[in-house]
């Protein structure tokens, strides 16, 4: 009988614990030996001694926090390949979440069980597609875990965004997006949607969409928006696109801009009174994160008997669960934002400076 | 063109703040759609579209049937607005080929249908539509469509769009039924002008700008003369059209409240237009907001009502007299007439309001800080010159209104908002320590406050109470009694049907004192000394 995942997978104060293998996985501060997922700010930290990720997340934790803050040894593993840590198989499959994103699969003596971090299911140009693998034990992210959060269609919504442009000629439409992964995103939708006039980022943009490109993800034609325009000069970028952080729109940064209509690209969006509060006039729901059915979907896809939930609506999650006879545990993980919420840490961290 | 259209653009409207965009929007529907939808839509933008079939009821039964009630109830008490969750969380039925509805199909649908029928008519539409369509679709037939375009915004949207005169528009208004076709085809110059000769047209009434730039005093304080000052009453302001076609009693909006005073109608036995004050008013005194509001939102308007509280309207300004437009008139010359006008009808439940004699604003400014009668909020100051320009034209009109009362107070319970705020624990009641007889202390709730705090601020409290829940009644949350909030209002009442037996109006948060510890509030002897209407 091999031994249940709860005996040997450990959630401690840092987050999820691997007590044979040694290691954790997206530790809350710095630690000796850290798996991570993804590169967002609530997955990936600095100081780490020892960092296992997929070659794309360890450029991504470079590019954020610098060669010498990144991990003092770094451990490439690509998708679908395995390593074995102190009797532990540990093997990484693409979470479709943003560039880079993994689950981490983890073996010890027979039973198996899946951190799958943050992930979405329908298909993003940007990012290879979640895979769903068979487990004892299933780990997930219940950020848009209430059955009010299904997400529409992506080209929807950038159709929605391209109908505007084209209504108000005269004014610049600013997307608010992450600068991780939606930036990215919203881009090669666009180009899919064959928009292809440049599209203009704010400074905090910039360097994650160079990483993607030099990683291989065609982004067309980028300007940065100009900085040191002189006073009274003419407001610039009208019928235009340019993305930015969240919070920028309510910036000086943004005065530049012709009478810009602020658009923010979030699960959020969802919910009227979160859009209304933000003012934003433009709501776009894409999100990185799964909706309600990509939820119950990939916990029927994995067959696992027991689902734990780290963080966001667990309580409707573990209900439903519990209405398909699954055994829900609620982890309550501190230090995972809801991410894509106005509150989260990339919203408002170091990159939202122009 | 379907119901999705619409829902497309209810959903622009929604959140588009600026009044040239919407405008656009709004004319982009008129451009793009067919009849008979565009004028649907046209009229449910004006709120010209009534249903009584649909109730709410009937929608929360309908979701119920699908969703089970756990994730329900987790989902409603997330998003706060019913119309909203219900929108949102309608499975959708894979198979439906029907296409959605047109907006002039529910309608029509809505009117034909029996009662029984109605339930099974909306399970067949929603089950077309996405969520977008289905929470216009619910919004549109249970009355609850508030999109923030005024019905004026429409018309001007209409003029913008036929490149014809607002005025025009106004005035063959009321000529016409939704859908419109007749207006639609004489805006395309397809067909004739519609014919409104003798219908009762409302105005757009002159707004005033509140009194608070220095720069904006010292202009009045150095040519004193060059103004006229009146009190500025605390009722609901009001057109009365009297016309050869009928009369009408309009809100500031233009919205027909004719039916909610027919005592007022009743004696409006004159062709002309006047702006005022609708004010309760026994034996010359003029009584509390409140009593006002037991006259509002009333479907029928008994007897003892109208003898309980008795309106009448205090006239501010005369606009037309029979066919005669004054309004390009100087404001000294208006009031002539004003004055001549009342003492030539006399007409009943109707007063002029008065003028006060000012020779420095200092002695104004001293009138209006004594006023503490609950019913007057502060002065209007008008320019003896001014013409009566439609909307809020800068430099004309000022309203001044007195500096507010305030209390320390600690935030007691906490209940979801309505509207944009429905997701977010917005509205507040507060209270203030009272010593009993034993020498324990409690607090005593005073009031409700759910405005005068910024989007970040309510963010905070929001998380706050969340965070201090202390027990749960339905909506409303106890917290924990550590939290105090700087409330001013602008009057205290004697009430008995309030425990702590004083009433504050207008109670709003203007600040959240974090740094003040509970024990340090105010005691409910301070509010009580601000009481006006204390007995002898
Ligand atoms: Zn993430
Ligand atoms: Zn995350």
């Amino acid at each position: 009988m091999p031994p249940h995942p709860e005996t040997w997978m450990k959630v401690t104060p840092l987050g999820l614990y691997c007590e044979p293998g040694g290691f954790h996985v997206d530790p809350t501060r710095a630690v000796d030996r850290a798996v991570i997922s993804h590169g967002h700010a609530d997955h990936a930290r600095p100081g780490h001694a020892a960092v296992l990720a997929t070659p794309e997340t360890l450029a991504i934790m470079r590019a954020r926090f610098g060669e010498d803050r990144a991990g003092d040894t770094q451990q490439p593993l690509r998708y679908g390949e395995s390593v074995t840590i102190n009797g532990v198989r540990l093997t990484l499959h693409p979470a479709g979440h943003v560039l880079g994103s993994a689950q981490v699969a983890l073996e010890w003596q027979g039973s198996r069980i899946v951190v799958s971090g943050d992930y979405k299911r329908r298909r993003d140009p940007t990012c290879a597609g979640f895979v769903p693998v068979e487990c004892d034990v299933f780990v997930t992210e219940a950020t848009f875990a209430l059955p009010v959060f299904r997400h529409p269609p992506d080209s929807h919504e950038i159709r929605r965004l391209l109908d505007s442009v084209a209504l108000f000629p005269e004014r610049a439409h600013v997307v608010g997006a992450y600068a991780l992964g939606k930036t990215q995103r919203i881009i090669a939708l666009l180009r899919e949607a064959g928009w292809d006039r440049p599209i203009h980022l704010h400074g905090a943009v910039e360097k994650l969409c160079t990483l993607y490109e030099s990683l291989g993800v065609p982004l067309g034609a980028l300007l940065p928006v100009p900085k040191g325009l002189k006073r009274g000069h003419p407001p610039i970028l009208a019928g235009e696109i340019v993305i930015a952080p969240p919070s920028a729109e309510a910036t000086p940064w943004a005065r530049r801009l012709a009478d810009p209509v602020t658009c923010a690209a979030s699960g959020w969006m969802t919910v009227r009174q979160r859009a209304k509060l933000r003012a934003v006039e433009l709501p776009l729901i894409i999100s990185d994160h799964a909706d309600w059915d990509e939820l119950l979907q990939t916990i029927d896809d994995v067959r696992a008997p027991e689902v734990w939930v780290t963080h966001g609506r667990d309580d409707a999650l573990v209900h439903a669960l519990s209405l398909k006879g699954i055994r829900g545990r609620a982890l309550h993980l501190v230090g995972r934002e809801d991410e894509e919420d106005e509150g989260a840490p990339e919203a408002l961290g170091e990159e939202t400076t122009p | 063109m379907s119901v999705q259209a619409f829902a497309d653009l209810l959903e622009r409207l929604v959140f588009t703040p600026g009044r040239n965009a919407k405008i656009a929007l709004i004319r982009r529907w008129f451009a793009d759609q067919p009849d008979p939808d565009r004028g649907v839509g046209l009229a449910a933008l004006t709120g010209e579209l009534a249903f009584t079939a649909a109730k709410p009821s009937i929608i929360r039964d309908l979701v119920a049937s699908r969703v089970d009630p756990t994730l329900l109830a987790l989902s409603h008490d997330y998003v706060g607005d019913l119309a909203e969750t219900v929108a949102l969380i309608w499975p959708e039925c894979h198979g439906v080929n029907t296409p959605p509805p047109s907006l002039s199909e529910v309608v029509e649908g809505l009117e034909l249908a029996s009662r029984a029928e109605v339930p099974a008519l909306m399970e067949g539409w929603l089950d077309t539509l996405d969520a977008g369509g289905r929470l216009a679709l619910i919004k549109l037939v249970t009355g609850g469509l508030r999109v923030g375009a005024s019905a004026r915004l429409a018309k001007t949207a209409l003029a913008e769009w036929s490149r014809q005169e607002i005025g025009e528009i106004e005035e063959v208004w009321h000529a016409v039924v939704p859908p419109y076709l007749p207006l639609f085809r004489w805006l395309e110059g397809k067909g004739p002008r519609p014919d409104a000769a003798g219908a009762p047209v409302f105005r757009p009434l002159m707004l005033a700008h509140p009194l608070e730039a220095e720069a904006d005093i010292v202009a009045i304080e150095h040519a004193p003369a060059e103004w006229r000052a009146e009190w500025k009453w605390d009722g609901i302001r009001v057109q009365l059209t009297g016309a050869p076609g009928g009369r009408r009693l309009w809100s500031r909006t233009g919205e027909d409240i004719s039916g909610a005073f027919p005592e007022i109608a009743d004696a409006m036995d004159f062709h002309g237009v006047l702006d005022g004050e609708l004010l309760v008013i026994r034996d010359g005194a003029v009584a509390p907001f409140s009593d006002l509001q037991q006259r509002l939102n009333r479907k029928v308007i008994g007897p003892k009502l109208m003898r309980d509280y008795p309106v009448a309207v205090r006239l501010y300004d005369l606009l037309l007299d029979g066919e005669e437009d004054l309004r390009s008139l100087p404001f000294t010359t208006r009031r002539a007439r004003l004055e001549a006008w009342f003492a030539r009808h006399a007409p009943a439940r109707m007063d002029v309001s008065e003028l006060i004699p000012f020779e420095k604003l200092e002695h104004l400014s001293a009138l209006r800080d004594s006023a503490r009668e609950a019913s007057i909020e502060g002065l209007m100051i008008k320019r003896a010159d001014s013409a009566y320009v439609p909307g809020r034209v800068k430099g004309l009109w000022w309203k001044w209104k007195r500096a507010p009362l305030s209390v320390d107070a600690v935030l007691m319970y906490a209940q979801r908002g309505h509207g944009k705020r429905s997701s977010y624990y917005s509205d507040y009641t507060f209270g203030l320590w009272r010593t009993n007889e034993d020498g324990t202390r409690e607090l005593v709730p005073v009031g409700k406050a759910y405005s005068g705090f910024t989007d970040q601020e309510l963010i905070f409290l929001d998380r706050w109470v969340r965070n201090h829940t202390t027990a749960r009644f339905g909506p409303v949350r106890e917290v924990e009694k550590s939290f105090v909030l700087e409330v001013i209002f602008d009057a205290a009442q004697l009430s008995s049907r309030h425990r702590s037996g004083v009433a504050m109006r207008f109670p709003r948060i203007a600040r959240l004192r974090q740094d003040k510890p509970a024990e340090e509030a105010d005691r409910l002897e301070t509010l009580m000394a601000m009481v006006e209407n204390r007995p002898g």
